[in-house]
């Protein structure tokens, strides 16, 4: 069984297997192999505003959307290729900085106010080539060295964009950054942005997913289990990763844009330690084994961070202490299933299917 | 410094027809020295045994060739080109190949996309974002392959749920993708069953006689009944060099094998 198909059908829905059918065209088959569940998590998703409020449309599912595409970045990196890079959200912050500076913002001393079709495309260029460069510096170094490395670079910037003010702005950053009102829509509005940030999660999600089959992607995998043995297949593994950090840094990017749409601003507090590190919270919660991991860690973050104010507040505690419940449940799941929630549901579902005598399917808790 | 000469430069301008051409070739590893001084040439086609106890340097010798390390001293030349500097991958875009004594193989990927990556790793589609369509000529390749080695049946197992023999064809299979011009079998029937022992041989012997190969072994039978030519290593340097049948008969190397290490 190849690699998709598996991880298809292990993710809880039967996959088609796309041999036994006769041969289609090569989309029908690609098709045939999507599991029934996300075609209902499909349909559930795009139903969602006629019954959802405009707050949990805008903030919970569209927050949720924005940040699974950051995580997803990492997850990429992270589970197919074996490097944990904390810059993820550096970048994304990067793709969000330049659509503020080349872009219009309320700024307007520093903002170029160039329109859109320059500004993006632009903003994630220059988001993709500082990936590479991090790339090129943290690819020589494996496991804690690379986190040493990425995590140094992410809070060097934090630093530089706080103290810079002709270009950054400073403490302040920008404000009053707009997404343009493209085909007479308001992207800000609450049904239109969550359909925009719906359509580029479900676009990266797609990609990922089709690109971990995809030569580049399969190689990549293989430079995470055996990079000598790549080598002696005739893999340049350090361009292979580089590219690797690049491909992430384009999905990182789109998340960063979006995410300064969302808040129409974009600061240093946005690229801080503590939201670099709370992506690679959510990727781990999630689980880094396949792209859809990022999201459910990155939906569970969001509802956390919402609601913990609350729950803590009606048990009588104080409110800001919400970052004490992620920690916790942070903790939990570590504790519980190093692979995230994806884990511990692969887990509960191998542990029923088991066969009693044969005990076939192994992956006990 | 040899990957920024001209390719004339590169290239022995008398073309002196070795398909692997070593020179002076030493490694040490601090004080040890587990080459020193090792000059073999192999004809293109040619099949050649390395023989010699454990710690002569027959897998040190092939990790050089190979660039998994750069020797000390020497040169080494294949098909003429000094690759001496080159890194791994750009040896094996060469047309260089080897397997290992022990498996490399990615254990949690399929027989088939073990052999796939292989396939992709000497092509131009090492990059590509694409998946390939059925009819792909990689994919193609990767079925012959799989057929060369008779992994047919297994071709979606999970490669850790092979059996070591499996494993070990699969290995060969690797190093046979693309267009090998010669290749280094590090100990191939290590660990086999007398029966996958024969069918190694088959396999060996089934190869196009255009692809030379070096194979290192430890069974005589198996060395002998797949090379044409025979070196005899010891202690890092070259101990004898000839026809099978002349090693086999040579009462210094009836010594080393079979008793005065003993005595």
């Amino acid at each position: 069984m190849s690699i998709t198909e598996q991880n298809l059908n292990s993710a809880g829905m039967s996959g088609e297997q796309a041999e036994n059918k006769p041969e289609e065209g090569y989309f029908t088959r690609l098709l045939s192999q999507v599991p029934a569940g996300y075609w209902v998590l499909a349909v559930v998703l795009l139903l969602m505003p006629s019954v959802a409020s405009n707050f949990v449309l805008f903030q919970i599912f569209g927050w949720t959307f924005i940040l699974g595409m950051i995580a997803l970045s990492l997850m990429f990196l992270a589970g197919y290729g074996g490097m944990v890079s904390i810059v993820q959200m550096t970048v994304a912050g990067i793709a969000g900085y330049m659509v503020a500076i080349i872009g219009p913002s309320a700024i307007t001393d520093i903002s170029l106010g160039w329109p859109w079709w320059i500004n993006i495309p632009l903003a994630l260029v220059i988001a993709t080539v500082f990936g590479s460069l991090t790339g090129a510096l943290a690819v020589r170094t494996e496991g804690i060295y690379t986190i040493m490395i990425t995590l140094a670079i992410a809070s060097a910037f934090f630093y530089f964009a706080r103290q810079n003010y002709v270009m950054f702005n400073g403490f302040q950053g920008f404000n009053g950054v707009l997404p343009p009102e493209l085909f007479g829509v308001n992207w800000r509005g609450p049904k239109a942005f969550y359909y925009l940030t719906l359509f580029w999660a479900t676009v990266s999600f797609l990609v990922v997913q089709y690109v971990s089959r995809a030569p580049f992607g399969l190689a990549l995998q293989g430079v995470r289990d055996n990079a000598r043995r790549m080598e002696a297949l005739g893999f340049n593994v350090t361009a292979h990763r580089i590219a690797a950090y690049a491909f992430a840094a384009l999905i990182a990017g789109v998340g960063g844009i979006l995410l300064t749409w969302q808040s129409a601003q974009i600061s240093p507090g946005t690229i801080g330690v503590g939201p670099v590190i709370d992506v690679l919270v959510i990727a781990v919660i999630g689980g880094m084994k396949r792209p859809i991991g990022p999201f459910i860690g990155a939906f569970i973050y969001v509802v956390l961070k919402t609601f913990a104010i609350d729950i803590l507040v009606s048990l009588g505690m104080s409110g800001d202490r919400f970052q004490l419940l992620i920690g916790l449940g942070f903790l939990l799941i570590v504790f519980f299933s190093p692979d995230g929630i994806l884990g511990l549901w692969e887990r509960l579902r191998s542990s029923k299917n088991r066969d009693p005598l044969l005990d076939k399917d192994g992956g006990g808790l | 410094m040899n990957a920024h000469m001209p390719v004339s430069e590169r290239l022995d301008a008398t073309g002196n027809g070795n398909a692997i051409e070593l020179r002076g070739l030493s490694k040490y590893f601090g004080a040890l020295a587990a080459l020193s001084d090792i000059t073999i040439s192999v004809k293109p086609g040619e099949r050649r045994a390395i023989l010699g106890s454990n710690g002569a340097g027959k897998t040190t010798l092939f990790n050089c060739i190979t660039g998994d390390f750069l020797p000390t001293a020497g040169v080494i030349r294949f098909f003429g080109e000094d690759i001496t500097a080159f890194p791994a991958h750009e040896r094996i875009r060469r047309g260089l190949r080897r397997t290992y004594q022990i498996s490399l193989l990615f254990s949690g990927l399929s027989v088939f996309d073990n052999i796939y990556l292989a396939c992709c790793g000497v092509s131009q589609n090492r990059f590509s974002f694409f998946r390939p369509k059925k009819d792909d000529a990689l994919i193609t390749s990767t079925e012959d392959l799989l057929g060369v080695v008779h992994l047919e049946d297994v071709r979606d197992t999970i490669v850790e749920e092979l059996s070591y023999g499996q494993q070990r064809q699969l290995e060969i299979a690797m190093a046979l993708s693309g267009a090998p011009r010669f290749v280094l079998f590090d100990e191939p029937a290590a660990g086999l069953s007398p029966t996958e022992r024969s069918e190694l041989i088959e396999i060996l012997n089934g190869l196009p006689s255009h692809m030379g190969f070096v194979i290192i072994e430890h069974d005589m039978d198996v060395a002998l009944r797949v090379s044409e030519s025979v070196t005899m290593m010891h202690n890092g340097c070259i101990f004898k060099e000839g026809k099978p049948a002349e090693i086999e008969e040579d009462p210094e190397v009836q010594a080393l094998y079979l008793g005065d290490g003993h005595g």
